[in-house]
């Protein structure tokens, strides 16, 4: 549990990261959640086999990380902390696909261990860009300007909540399963039984505080609404922000720039 | 001012599981009152609270706010008369950031923005948490905590103020910060405690249910005084009203002077 208790530091960590003051971080949240999804859409609509069209994105990430003054470290360890399950997802490709798509010297290299490789790099890039939205911006003000760009206000409340209860949530998962260790005596105490009966526990006990929850909404004469009040400008530095990256990843995309810059080298040194 | 009355009937409530919660409660508080509803565990006063504002309707009887009585009809008007503290704050704080916390009930009220945004300071400031205003609530401590869901509450300009447990869990200095603020308070107040000392000093009158009847109904002094009433209701006498741990002499009744010799035994100095 002391891992879910680190994960969580660092949850909060990553949102107290967008309360700095930075060129990004005073841009409109809309802005930065529009090019993020342009660029995560540019990334998973590459083919399978597409490996180095992908390396010039990472111009994105490491801008923004630089503007913004991001730890780059602590980005990284997020990212890596997704790793197993991307290459759960990945594994069975070299073993199925093992027709050999290109040569790298005398080494062959099948289908199978190029679409690994495309996986692992879209993953690091997507998600990557995920912690850097939320370490510019914010989760709620994400949420905010997911809204106020059409998303269903259902889905954005249900965001915010998960957000606000994950800490108390899993504080009291924490503690409960402390409490378990301690009386475990270093053994495992009944094994898998104790455990399923906890977590048992654990979501009764989410039932009633959602239950008190909605009391004290009910309480404050919630009927079905949410009005947040949000100061916010869509406005020139905005405009150009979108545009600039958008059309940058669209001409990335489109063009393969590390062909490009490969035919401008060896044109240059034929 | 009949509006600012709390008029019980009768009251009685069975859970869906059949356990009876209250058997027969009857009472009346009127303007400006403070009013402490004490007894042991399961005696019925979280139930009893939980009706003040409709949240739970009476298996029978009736209750009365002012010239309203409580019905599916009433409710909005009732739940801006009567405003709940709930005893654990994480309940009531559940919007991203303090502000939109207190901003909540203003916004479902209809309130303007501009006035919102007034009626939020003045609040904040009321209870000492202005500087608190933006930050996430689970960035506070547990007095903070506290103070900002009074703030909630006092948003919507309650006529009553109803508080579960409002110095459960609060340290010392937070508890006496908290209680200074309640006192200042023109409001009906009306509380559930087990913290006896806090009742004696900040109500002038006292209702002891017990088994979901209630038992007693009169001023602090006189209740806290009948020790054989205590006992039946498993209570005992606030601290400060009991003898001197030390040399056991009685202190002043209900005063918070200390016994003179308890000083010279333990080698103080006056």
């Amino acid at each position: 549990m002391d891992s879910i208790n680190k994960a969580v530091l660092d949850l909060k960590r990553l949102d107290l990261l967008a309360n700095n003051d930075s060129s990004i971080h005073r841009l409109d949240a809309r802005a930065k959640v529009l090019v993020t999804c342009v660029f995560i859409i540019c990334i998973v609509s590459y083919g399978r086999y597409e490996l180095a069209a992908l390396f010039p994105f990472f111009i994105f990430p490491a801008v923004i990380i630089a503007l913004a003054d991001l730890p780059p470290l602590f980005i990284a360890r997020k990212i890596a902390l997704l790793c197993p399950f991307v290459l759960v997802v990945g594994m069975f490709n070299p073993v199925f696909d093992r027709e050999v798509l290109l040569h790298l010297g005398s080494f062959a290299v099948s289908g199978g261990w190029v679409s690994f490789a495309s996986i692992v790099v879209r993953s690091i890039l997507t998600v990557g860009a995920a912690f850097i939205l939320v370490g510019v911006t914010g989760f709620t003000a994400v949420c905010q300007a997911l809204e106020r760009l059409g998303m269903p206000q259902v889905f954005a409340v249900q965001l915010l909540f998960l957000y606000r209860y994950i800490f108390v949530l899993t504080e009291e998962a924490g503690r409960a399963s402390r409490a378990r260790e301690l009386r475990a005596c270093g053994k495992k105490g009944l094994g898998i039984r104790s455990f399923s009966s906890l977590i048992g526990h654990l979501l009764l006990r989410t039932w009633q505080r959602a239950e008190r929850i909605h009391m004290a909404m009910l309480a404050r004469g919630f009927t079905g609404a949410f009005h947040a009040h949000r100061q916010s400008h869509f406005g020139k530095s905005e405009l150009m922000f979108v545009l600039g990256w958008s059309t940058l990843f669209i001409f990335l995309r489109l063009q393969n720039a590390s062909q490009l810059l490969g035919k401008l080298v060896t044109g240059l040194f034929p | 001012m009949s509006h600012h009355i709390v008029e019980v009937k009768n009251l009685r409530h069975v859970y869906s599981d059949g356990t009876v919660a209250l058997k027969d409660a009857s009472f009346r508080i009127t303007h400006g009152e403070s009013v402490g509803i004490i007894g042991a565990n399961g005696a019925g006063k979280s139930t009893l609270l939980l009706h003040l504002n409709g949240y739970l309707e009476p298996t029978s009887g009736n209750i009365r706010i002012g010239d309203i009585p409580l019905s599916k009809g009433t409710l909005p008007d009732i739940r801006r008369t009567v405003g709940m503290v709930f005893q654990d704050p994480d309940d009531q704080l559940f919007m991203p950031t303090v502000f939109d916390d207190v901003a909540f009930g203003p916004f479902n009220l209809g309130m303007a923005v501009a006035d919102v945004e007034q009626r939020v300071t003045e609040v904040l400031e009321l209870v000492g948490a202005n500087h608190l205003r933006d930050k996430p609530p689970y960035n506070l401590s547990g007095g903070e905590k506290k103070r900002v869901a009074i703030a909630t509450v006092l948003s919507m300009s309650p006529d009553i103020l109803v508080m579960d447990e409002p110095t459960n869990g609060l340290d010392p200095f937070a508890r006496r910060q908290l209680m200074a603020l309640i006192r200042d308070f023109k409001h009906t107040r009306i509380f559930t405690s087990h913290d006896l000392d806090m009742v004696l000093e900040l109500c002038e009158r006292v209702i002891v249910l017990h088994e979901g009847e209630v038992w007693a109904d009169g001023p602090t002094l006189e209740i806290f005084n009948n020790e054989k009433l205590l006992a039946e209701c498993r209570l005992e006498k606030p601290l400060s009203m009991q003898g001197c741990p030390i040399c056991g002499s009685g202190r002043l009744a209900g005063s918070a002077i200390p016994c003179p010799k308890s000083y010279a035994s333990s080698g103080f100095d006056s």
